[in-house]
Formats: C-alpha cells, structure tokens, sequence
C-alpha cells in the first residue's frame, strides 16, 4: 500500500511539474506592456558584479516607469530569470520569454553574457529576436548584413586596442614617437583575453611600437613568471587584459617587481572598484579603459539618486554600489533599451514593439549629442548611431580612469577610435563567417 | 483486487501474459518508440523541446555513458567533459573540412575520436585504482581546455575561440528545427542505448562486473583484465564523444573549451550518483534531476507570485539551497539512487497484477 501512495504521489509531483511549467502564471495580464526579460546572475561566482548591474538597470527602467509614466505611455514589465552566468540557463530563460510574457511583448534580448550571446546567435537568426549585448558582444557582428539579429553595441576589444594605444601616444607625445616603445598586454589566456593579439599586431606594425603578448592562464592567481618576464623585457606600458581575480593578482604583482601602476591600463573588464579596490596601495595610480564612467555627478544618476534610491526604490541592498562602474553600466545599457523603444515606437506608433520591430529599431537607433543631454547623460555616453552595415555604432569611444586609491578619477575625455581602420578586416571575417554556414548578406535597400 | 478478479474472470493467463517480463519489456519498448518519435514531437513546443527535453535526453546520455566505465566497470572518471569536448571538435572538424561526410559516419568518426583519446587517458587504469585513478583523469580536463584554448586550429581561428553550429543536415532533411535536433538526439540516444545494453549483457559486460566486484576473482578465472579496462574506457569514451557532438551542436548551437569544463564532469558525476550506479535508464532520471530541478523551482516562485513579495536576489540563492537540500536528501535516503524507486514501483506493480 504504501509503495501504491509513493506512486500516486509521484505520479502527482509529475503532474505538478508539468503544470507549473506549461502555464506558469496565471498572474494579471500585461498586454500592452513591453517586456524586458532580464538575464540574471543573482548567484555563481560573477553574482558581485551582476548585482550593482542589475541594479542599474532596474533602477532606471523603474525611473521610467514611475517618473516618467512609460515610454511614451508604455510601460516596460522586468521579468527577471536566473542563468547563473550558465550557458544552459540562459537558453532556457530566452526559450521561456522569446515570445513575449502574459500578453507583454518581446522587442530585444540583452544575453549578458558573452558565451550566451554566441550561443543565440543562430536560434535568434532562425525566431528573429534581436539579441543586443552592449560591451561584450562578437566584433564580427558588426557587419548587420550577416548578423541581422546581433547588436554587438557600444565596444569590442579591437577598438580597445586603438585608444589603448592613442593613449600611450598622447603620453609619449605623439604617434611618431611610439617607434621603439614597447607595449607589453598580459592577457587572460581565453578567446576574450586572445581577441586583442590580432589588432595589437597590426598596429604595431603600422606604428612601430614593440608588441609583447604575455598569456595568464585562468584564473590567474600566480603571476610572478608573468610579471618577471615584463620586467626583462623591458616594458614601457602593460595592458592588462584581465577577468576576475586576475586583475588584483596583476597590480599587486606588479608592485612587488617594482612595476610603476600608473604605467598598466586595465582592460574595461579590469577596471571596475572591485578589481582595484583588493589590490590595496598597490592600486594607487592604476588606470583602465571605461566605457561605462563610474561617478555619480551625471546629470541622470543624480536624477535616479533622488527619484528612486533615496525614496526607498532601489534595486541596490548596498547603497555604497551606487554610481559605481557596473551600475552606470547596468543604466547605459537600460538607456539603450529604451531609447530603441522610443526609435522604434516614431516608426510603428506608441505601442508595445515586436522583435521585428525591434530589430528595426535597433537597426536605426541614433543617439546623438543633442538626446545625450537631453537624457541628462552627458559624459555618461558618447553617442550611438547604428545602421545596417554597422551593429555596433559608427563612432567607438572610451575614457581612461585612474584609481586614486578610494575611487575613480576621470583622466581622460572620449578618445574615439578610427572606425576605418580595422573595417574591412572585421567584414572580410563576417564574410568568411557567412561562406562557412551558406548565409547570403541581406542587402542595405531589402531594409 | 477484487474488482479486478471480478471484471477479469480468466486471471491466469491475462496475468501471466502481462507479468511475462520480456512481453512486459517488449511493450515498454513499444511505447517508449511512439512517445519520443510520434507523441512528442507532435505536442512539444518548442520551449519543452529547446530548453528541456533535449538537454534532458543529451545529459542522460552523458550519465549512460559514465555509467558504463564507473557502474558496470567499477572505474572512475572526472574527465567525462574532456572527452565531449574531443567529441565536439572532431565533429566540428571533420564537417569543416571533409563537408561531403554525412552526419551519422561523422558522429561515429568524433565518437572513434574520442574513444581513442578515451584508451590513452584510460592507460593510468592498469597501474592505479580509486582516487588515485580519479586524479589522473583529471589530466585528460585540463588537457584539453588548454589544448583547445591554445591552439585556435582546432576553431578554425575564430576569433572567440567558440565553434558554432554547422548545419545539421541527413541525406537533405533539415534538422535545424527544435523539431529536427530532438528527433537527431533521440535517434541517436535510441541507437545508442541497444548499443549500452548489447554490452551490458554481453561476455564484455560480465566481465566488466567480475572485475568491479572483484579484481583478483576476475583474472584468476581467465578475464583479460588489462585489455576489458581499456575497452571500458574506450566504449564510454566513444559514448560521450557523441554526447558532446549533440550536447554542442544539437542542444547548445555552440562550443568551446570552457562549455566542457569540470563543472560539466562533476554534472554528469552527479547524475550517476543520483539516478544510480549500474542502471541504463536511471541516468534520465538523474538527469531530469540535475537539469530540471532548478527550472522548476523558478517556475514554482513565479507561479506563487513571491518574486513580487521579497527580495529577489534572496530568492534566488534559496532556491539553489533548495536544491543543494534536496540532492543531499536524495543521497541519504536512496543511496542507491532514483532508479531504485522505479525499480521498487515495477517490481511492486508486478506483485500487485500477479496477485
């Protein structure tokens, strides 16, 4: 009898199961809303930098939907789903929310992972969603004749390596004095860490800057051999490509081997106050790449400090995370989101956006100085213009900061990089891309 | 009881029809054929299909797989990711640079593959055992996510180090479709698992288990321990190869040296341990397990509307010590795994009809 119980319990679980998962809400409907279905990684070993991020984006769409009443009426519904920074989780979260949520529509899908990303890439060509990863997205969709339904937006590590070495241009006083420098990048030894080598080479090569590569295998805890191996060579400059411990591990290193910091610039992956905080004293005068500038004086973060955190609304359980670079990163990115919107709702109506739709917009997205003040983002952002040649954005800027032992200073303005410069590499890889898997180019009128 | 023997007058030979085990197996297998290739392809949706079923079945496979060297042959590995991921970029490969092989000679080549490198990782088995055999595995982990990290060949240079997808095709069909991957992996978990228990019943079988349960016995009655070792190795090895294949290009649409890292070893660990050691079809359900588990129980928080209520990063972390609990209960209370109920709930269904 009692093995008869265990069955019908069992066979009762099995159907809980099946019915919790083939209609999980009967909650209110939303039709009318737009959804944002919010990739999450609560827990796992990258949850202290998804949590400020997370926040960030939270905390301006909540601003929008509250302060703002909607994009232009339209309110936009967070739906949070955990992936753990797992790629299996993350195809389960965009399988559940592809198609919309109790009547709320899909218009884009923000992966927040890189791995994820590529791993969308096709199953978004086939359902026509468009996957938007600003930051860390695949250069190679750059190209939007290929990769229709990519957003790579805002960076790629090719333009990284450009303002990189402006930089070091500027400090040496000019390019034509980069002959005989020697730029040593210590990278962390993955397709990320890797992806730099290739442009470094080329620049090297047109500049005449001594290009040294140094890998550190993951996750790079011990990196004496690295940092001796810079010290003989003789290195004027590191760039430091790193993720995660990495970061800290290399600025104290360097500081044991008598590596000046304020001559190793972070990667924007190794430019966040938790990769120079740990690092203690070592930090001091340690710069890095940013894309995403840490400060709370923009005019829109001020605005979200007393709109949303100081009446108690905040995502953030920490407050000391506010204005820090990955929750400026998590409002830039909101703020992409919903200025598609707003591109999109100009052409369709003020109404809730498909993916189509949203494609299109992302496709045409055009934020300018002008909205840049407007949204009260002012060196916050540079401006965005996308088309269908180019995913990312016509102009790729960034900021160097530096640590001055607490915080960050900004040191630098926008340095842009020279978008012709790596444009027919980028588009002759897409195209290989694209003989590989017998894609055929969409064509700029078909749009 | 009674109601039966009152509706069914001649008891006898309906029950002995129903009880014959090899009916009762032939009937199962019957059905379980029109489920996966008529039923389910027919009401799956493509989320079922995508993000559940197909991860599900794939992971099983993989559990099989390891269930054949470490349940039936008494061997450990925590190396199972290494040779998924030989798999995967054979696969890749071979598809990329001979396109005029079909789909089934390829998985069967990146199966050889991987069961070649299986018998190399496998030779630290004829010397040392346990543990100590465990942490030479290890090597085949770490080998590999090096070897693929470092030389961007294996990727055909891409610039990420990922491989994608090619397009799965057989003889035409297009089985780029939720549709078409499920109906390519579960051809070939059906294939393959005639082939696990072909094995499992054969001499090679047996002497696996003499083996597992006592070496010594084993080569005094004349079993060639050295060579069935590495035939275990070899055979599961060829088993995740394939795992790997459609675990990347069927389930994932994507690979690189980290998708199989040791957190994918452990995963396929724990469906062994969870569904059963020594069992065929436990491994699905240690895999439902291990794969479904946590899906659930965010369905479960967003049916209940509690996301609304609390916090939602608390949420979160709960539900993984939900999870982390249940495993632990699970292993406490059944130690011999989830199959072990199924077994139980059969072979009590069987007293109850021959009664």
């Amino acid at each position: 009898m009692s093995m008869l119980s265990k069955t019908i319990a069992l066979a009762t679980g099995a159907l809980i199961v099946a019915a919790t998962l083939n209609a999980p809400v009967q909650a209110q409907d939303a039709t009318g809303q737009q959804l944002y279905p919010l990739f999450t990684y609560r827990t796992g070993p990258y949850a202290p930098s998804f949590i400020p991020f997370g926040a960030g984006n939270i905390d301006y769409l909540r601003y929008v939907n509250e302060v703002e009443g909607g994009v232009n009426g339209v309110k936009i519904l967070v739906q949070e789903c955990e992936t753990a920074y797992t790629i299996e989780r993350g195809i389960e979260c965009y399988e559940r929310y592809k198609n919309g949520f109790n009547g709320a529509l899909t218009a884009a899908v923000y992966p927040h992972s890189s791995g994820l990303d590529v791993a969308l890439t096709d199953k978004a060509r086939a359902d026509k969603i468009p996957i938007v990863s600003p930051g860390g997205g695949q250069n190679i969709a750059t190209d939007g004749r290929v990769f229709p339904y990519q957003f790579p937006l805002i960076f790629d590590y090719w333009s990284e390596a450009q303002i990189i070495v402006d930089y070091i241009a500027q400090q040496v006083g000019g390019y034509e004095k980069l002959k005989g420098v020697k730029i040593a990048t210590l990278y962390h030894d993955s397709g990320y860490g890797r992806d730099t080598i290739e442009p470094l080479g080329i620049l090297s090569k047109k500049y005449g800057f001594e290009d040294i590569q140094i890998p550190v295998p993951h996750p790079g805890e011990q990196q004496q051999a690295q940092w001796q191996q810079i010290r003989r060579a003789g290195a004027d400059w590191v760039f430091l490509r790193g993720w995660g411990v990495m970061t800290p591990v290399a600025i104290k290193t360097a500081a044991r081997v008598g590596f000046p910091a304020d001559r190793i610039i972070g990667d924007i992956w190794s430019g966040s106050e938790d990769d120079a905080r740990p690092a203690g004293v070592a930090a001091k005068g340690y710069l890095a790449v940013s894309v995403f500038p840490p400060g709370t004086d923009y005019g829109i973060i001020k605005t979200l400090k007393e709109k949303i955190v100081d009446q108690g609304k905040s995502d953030l359980k920490d407050n000391s995370k506010f204005g820090t670079v990955y929750y400026n990163y998590g409002v830039i990115e909101a703020i992409t989101f919903v200025e598609a919107l707003r591109t999109g709702q100009q052409k369709f109506g003020n109404r809730p956006l498909t993916a189509e739709e949203g494609q299109w917009a992302l496709e045409n997205l055009n934020i300018d100085q002008k909205r840049i003040i407007e949204l009260g983002a002012e060196g916050l952002i540079s401006p965005l213009k996308t088309t269908i040649d180019n995913h990312k954005g016509e102009t790729i800027a960034a900021k160097i900061i530096q640590w001055n032992g607490e915080s960050w200073n900004t040191r630098t303005d926008w340095i842009k990089a020279d978008s012709t410069l790596f444009a027919d590499v980028i588009k002759a890889k897409a195209a290989a891309y694209a003989a590989e898997k017998g894609i055929t180019p969409r064509e700029a009128a078909s749009n | 009881m009674t109601t039966l023997q009152d509706t069914v007058p001649e008891t006898g030979p309906t029950a002995s029809i129903v009880t014959n085990p090899a009916v009762l197996r032939l009937a199962l297998v019957l059905t379980s054929i029109v489920v996966a290739f008529g039923v389910v392809p027919a009401i799956a949706t493509d989320y079922w299909l995508s993000s559940i079923i197909i991860p599900t079945i794939v992971m099983g496979l993989a559990g099989i797989s390891l269930n054949l060297l470490q349940g039936y042959a008494g061997l450990v590995s925590l190396g199972s990711a290494a040779f998924m991921s030989v798999g995967v970029f054979s696969a890749y490969n071979l598809i990329l640079r001979a396109p005029a092989l079909p789909l089934p000679v390829v998985l069967v080549l990146a199966g050889l593959t991987a069961a070649g490198v299986g018998i190399f990782f496998g030779l630290p088995a004829l010397r040392i055992k346990g543990f100590y055999l465990g942490a030479s595995t290890l090597g085949a982990q770490f080998f590999f996510q090096w070897l693929f990290t470092n030389y961007p060949w294996f990727s055909n240079n891409s610039q990420s180090l990922t491989i994608s997808a090619p397009r799965l095709e057989f003889f035409g069909y297009d089985l780029q479709s939720p549709v078409g991957r499920y109906l390519l992996v579960v051809t070939v978990t059906a294939l393959l698992i005639g082939f696990a228990f072909l094995v499992v019943k054969s001499r090679l079988g047996r002497e696996w288990m003499a083996i597992r349960d006592m070496e010594t016995a084993a080569s005094v009655l004349g079993v060639r321990v050295a060579s069935r070792k590495l035939q275990a190795y070899a055979i599961s090895s060829f088993f995740l190869g394939i795992t790997g294949v459609l675990w990347g290009f069927a389930y994932l649409g994507t690979a690189d040296a980290h998708t199989y890292n040791l957190d994918k070893s452990f995963q396929v660990l724990f469906i062994v341990l969870i569904g059963g050691t020594a069992t065929i079809f436990g491994n699905f359900l240690g895999a439902a397990f291990i794969v479904l588990t946590p899906i659930l129980l965010d369905h479960l928080v967003l049916s209940a509307n509690i996301a609304y209520l609390s916090d939602q990063g608390a949420i979160t972390n709960l539900q993984r010590v939900i999870f982390g609990a249940i495993i632990i209960f699970i292993l406490i209370k059944e130690p011999d795994g989830l199959s072990a109920w199924t077994r139980r709930g059969a072979e009590a269904l069987r007293a109850r009809l021959k009664t």
